[in-house]
């Protein structure tokens, strides 16, 4: 009987300390973003804070919601699930507005629209069509549009479509000549090919033809399903901070056009 | 250098111990019955109340994810035993010039997670690579920018690493009056090795080979972070094509228990097929 | 870039990389390594925890008891820890709150850090079952029922006899437990938490320096272990005082 009520004890000890150090204040908002680095929209510096366009306009957002949020990284194959589990009580990780997402999830109303394009390496003859892809290697990021898009429309030419964890490893390996090239967004591939690295091994090879079924209308915040409340609130955010020039204010740093799109 | 071994294996499923006495008995206790029908309760439930349509989808793929899996932990296993027998050997009885680096290639391996690992072999190591140009064009390249090679070398050099600790003990263990007696007979030196010392190192050697074994195949999803399509990888992909959490990861599970159960098996038939019969 | 980056001028850069002042990289590794060690303690104490009980329950325990922790620790022994980390990841702390929820009290955030313990912990959980059962079968049967034949209460008797008299032949299967709980902590990288190995990947992707960081990731997981060891073996050779030498057979 002594050894039942200590472990019994024991249990309530345990449930205790972790909730006791589980607890955070219950205020706070956990805007999830992609723990990854994401140029320009999201990257940690070297003082490990998580900095980008993204990254400003989600505060920006949050501050004209009246929202205590703070920034969370999460796995970005795990987005969903963190968001789903109350994890994270929204996602700004540049994802896109997709009718296959939306059974799972809720979106806000857009926030930002860009191409798609292809990067391939330099000096490769190849443009962004199914025939310009014919036996190349094409990597793109797991669970994207990029890579329901090029399932569909790149599958049957391309030698191969490999999937990545971040779009970062997909860079990475195509400056290491593991693949020809990769599909996803235009801003992001165009931050890539800026830098020393980009520069030396990849060039733009074009914009892929548009699929709204598959790329959507833009990317949202996703949030979840029935949570209205926090929907309304961050649909305003978005009308509010694009009214009062805030939004621009923010792209400016970061973009010489309109990234919101038509 | 310390005597103490960095870090003892762990006898993950020991083969050769004898299994208790209520494994042994053949008819089921009461409670067990009890404990069976509540486990099947679960998995009838799981499989009625979670959502499993997508599962003839995705058939193909399993099947080719298994494979790859199986495949590369034979692949591994077989050739980091290959390299095991050269290092422990080093290190039980080879010359400083010999002995020192097999030492440190198992702490080394043995102290770093290998997921560290395989990240420095595929980005690190494979970055380098296409700086030069002649590498680029030798005849290496095509298999250099694919993954599964790197997979393949990692996961080898690590289960030598942890099964070189192993072999070291084994060596030092046979008997030296065996050797002993063999040099007696006028045997030459690969000749004791051969026929003396090998065979029964790696008898000794053999408990710990299959936990070693399943151990190695828990390690095997790692290689789905560097892009090789394995077991582990379709269910992620599973997981992202239909948003479901548990049932691909339910399914993961059950798979690699069905394997670690075939190793385990596999091991205990081995085993009996050797004699058994130490010094 | 073939003729610019040939090894010399990569050393002179790699320090300042590596450098903990804010251009360089290196107080995110720390700042990981940190959160690292945490986890790995916290994970490797609740391992001990569980571990007692399990051992506990496999060795005194009733036939149901005895069979739900042969369970567990075949479960957890056969699938990878990766498996479980994301099973456990998403589904425990979810578990957790429906739980709660359906006790009627309020649902808890867990936090990245807790939820990574608890799932280490409860892996470590099953090794330590098997390490801490086989060291209380290894203290000689009289001693225990000296302590039975006083009077003593079992809480009692595990605090004052079994566990310090445990305690010595536990020892390496620890040491080896606590060895295997830093290294289990890369896996967290896979489920986004930022320990050493994530933040060593972000450190790499935003600078391209691949080589570098995970070199100096490995030399940081080298040192742990290294220290570690020096640790445990005079933490091993305290407990073994008066106990007869194991090593003097060699």
């Amino acid at each position: 009987m002594k050894m039942k009520s200590f472990l019994k004890t024991t249990v309530a000890a345990v449930a205790f300390v972790v909730a006791g150090m589980g607890a955070a204040s219950a205020e706070q908002v956990k805007v999830g973003i992609a723990a990854e680095p994401y140029p320009p929209f999201a990257s940690p510096d070297a003082s490990g804070k998580w900095q980008g366009w993204e990254v400003e306009i989600a505060m920006a957002m949050c501050e004209s919601a009246k929202l205590d949020c703070v920034i969370t990284p999460v796995s970005w194959d795990g987005i969903i699930p963190a968001l789903t589990t109350k994890k994270i009580d929204m996602i700004a990780a540049s994802m896109s507005i997709t009718a296959e997402r939306e059974k799972t999830i809720d979106f806000s109303d857009k926030y930002y629209n860009t191409p798609t394009m292809i990067l391939g390496t330099k000096g490769e003859k190849m443009d962004a069509t199914p025939e310009g892809l014919k036996g190349k290697i094409l990597g793109v990021q797991v669970s994207t549009v990029h890579q329901a898009y090029a399932k569909k429309h790149f599958a049957d030419t391309a030698a191969e479509i490999k999937e990545y964890q971040t779009q970062d490893e997909a860079n990475q390996d195509l400056a290491a000549g593991r693949i020809d090239a990769t599909q996803a967004d235009g801003l992001a591939l165009e931050t890539f090919v800026a830098t020393p690295e980009g520069k030396a091994c990849c060039e733009i090879k074009g914009k892929v033809a548009d699929d709204l079924e598959i790329l959507g209308p833009g990317v949202g915040v996703g949030l979840r399903k029935g949570d209205t409340e926090m929907k309304e609130k961050i649909n305003a955010a978005i009308k509010d901070i694009r009214a009062s020039g805030k939004y621009n204010e923010i792209s400016k740093k970061y973009f010489t056009f309109d990234v919101y799109g038509g | 250098m310390t005597e103490a071994p960095l870090e003892a294996p762990i006898e993950t499923f020991p083969i050769h111990k004898d299994t208790g006495p209520n494994l042994q008995a053949r008819k089921l206790p009461p409670h067990r019955i009890v404990l069976i029908l509540i486990g099947l309760a679960l998995v009838a439930s799981a499989a009625y109340f979670m959502r499993w349509e997508w599962l003839p989808n995705y058939g193909g793929l399993i099947l080719q994810g298994l494979w790859r899996t199986i495949w590369i932990l034979c692949v591994t296993v077989f050739l980091g035993f290959l390299l095991a027998v050269p290092l422990g050997l080093a290190q039980a009885s080879g010359p400083a010039i010999v002995a020192i680096p097999a030492r440190w290639f198992c702490t080394v391996i043995r102290g770093t997670p290998l997921l560290v690992q395989l990240w420095l072999l595929y980005y690190g190591l494979g970055s380098l690579f296409p700086q030069y140009p002649w590498i680029r064009g030798s005849e290496l390249w095509p298999y250099l920018r694919q993954a599964w090679p790197y997979a393949v070398l990692a996961l080898t050099l690590s289960y030598a690493g942890y099964e070189g600790e192993v072999m070291r003990g084994a060596f030092a263990g046979v008997p030296k009056g065996q050797l002993e007696s063999a040099r007696a007979f006028g045997m030459p030196r690969f000749t004791i090795f051969r026929r003396i010392w090998l065979p029964q190192a790696i008898h000794r050697a053999l408990p710990t080979l299959a936990g070693e074994a399943v151990l190695q195949l828990k390690s095997t999803p790692l290689v789905a972070t560097i892009t090789v399509v394995d077991l582990y990888s379709v269910a992620s992909r599973v997981r992202q094509d239909t948003f479901l959490t548990y049932e691909p990861l339910l399914l993961l599970a059950a798979g690699y228990l069905v394997i670690t159960g075939v190793i385990v098996f596999l091991f205990r038939r081995v085993e009996r097929l050797i004699p058994s019969k130490l010094g | 870039m073939a003729d610019a980056s040939i090894i010399p001028a990569g050393i002179t850069g790699m320090f300042d990389l590596l450098s903990p002042v804010a251009p360089g990289w290196g107080a995110n590794l720390l700042r990981g390594l940190v959160r690292s060690l945490q986890i790995a303690l916290g994970a490797f104490g609740m391992g001990l925890m569980i571990g007692t009980l399990g051992a506990y329950g496999k060795l005194y325990g009733g036939p149901i008891v005895r069979d739900l922790a042969a369970i567990y620790t075949t479960l957890v022994r056969a699938i990878p820890e990766l498996v479980m980390i994301l099973l456990l990841y998403y589904a425990g702390t979810d578990l957790i709150n429906r739980i709660l929820e359906g006790m009627g009290y309020q649902r808890v955030d867990i936090s990245g850090l807790v939820a990574g313990i608890v799932v280490l912990g409860f892996v470590q959980g099953a090794y330590a079952t098997e390490v801490l059962r086989g060291a209380i079968k290894a203290i000689p049967q009289g001693e225990i029922e000296a302590a039975r034949a006083y009077g003593m209460s079992p809480v009692l008797m595990m605090r004052r006899i079994t566990l310090p008299a445990m305690l010595p032949h536990a020892l390496p299967g620890l040491a080896n437990l606590w060895l295997i709980s830093t290294k289990d902590t890369a896996l967290l990288a896979v489920v986004g938490f930022s320990e050493l190995t994530l933040e060593t990947r972000q450190a790499a992707g935003a600078t391209k320096a691949y080589m570098t960081f995970y070199l100096a990731a490995g030399a940081l997981y080298l040192f742990v272990t290294l220290f570690s060891n020096v640790i445990l073996e005079w933490v091993e050779k305290r407990a073994r005082r008066g106990m007869p030498s194991v090593r003097e057979a060699h």
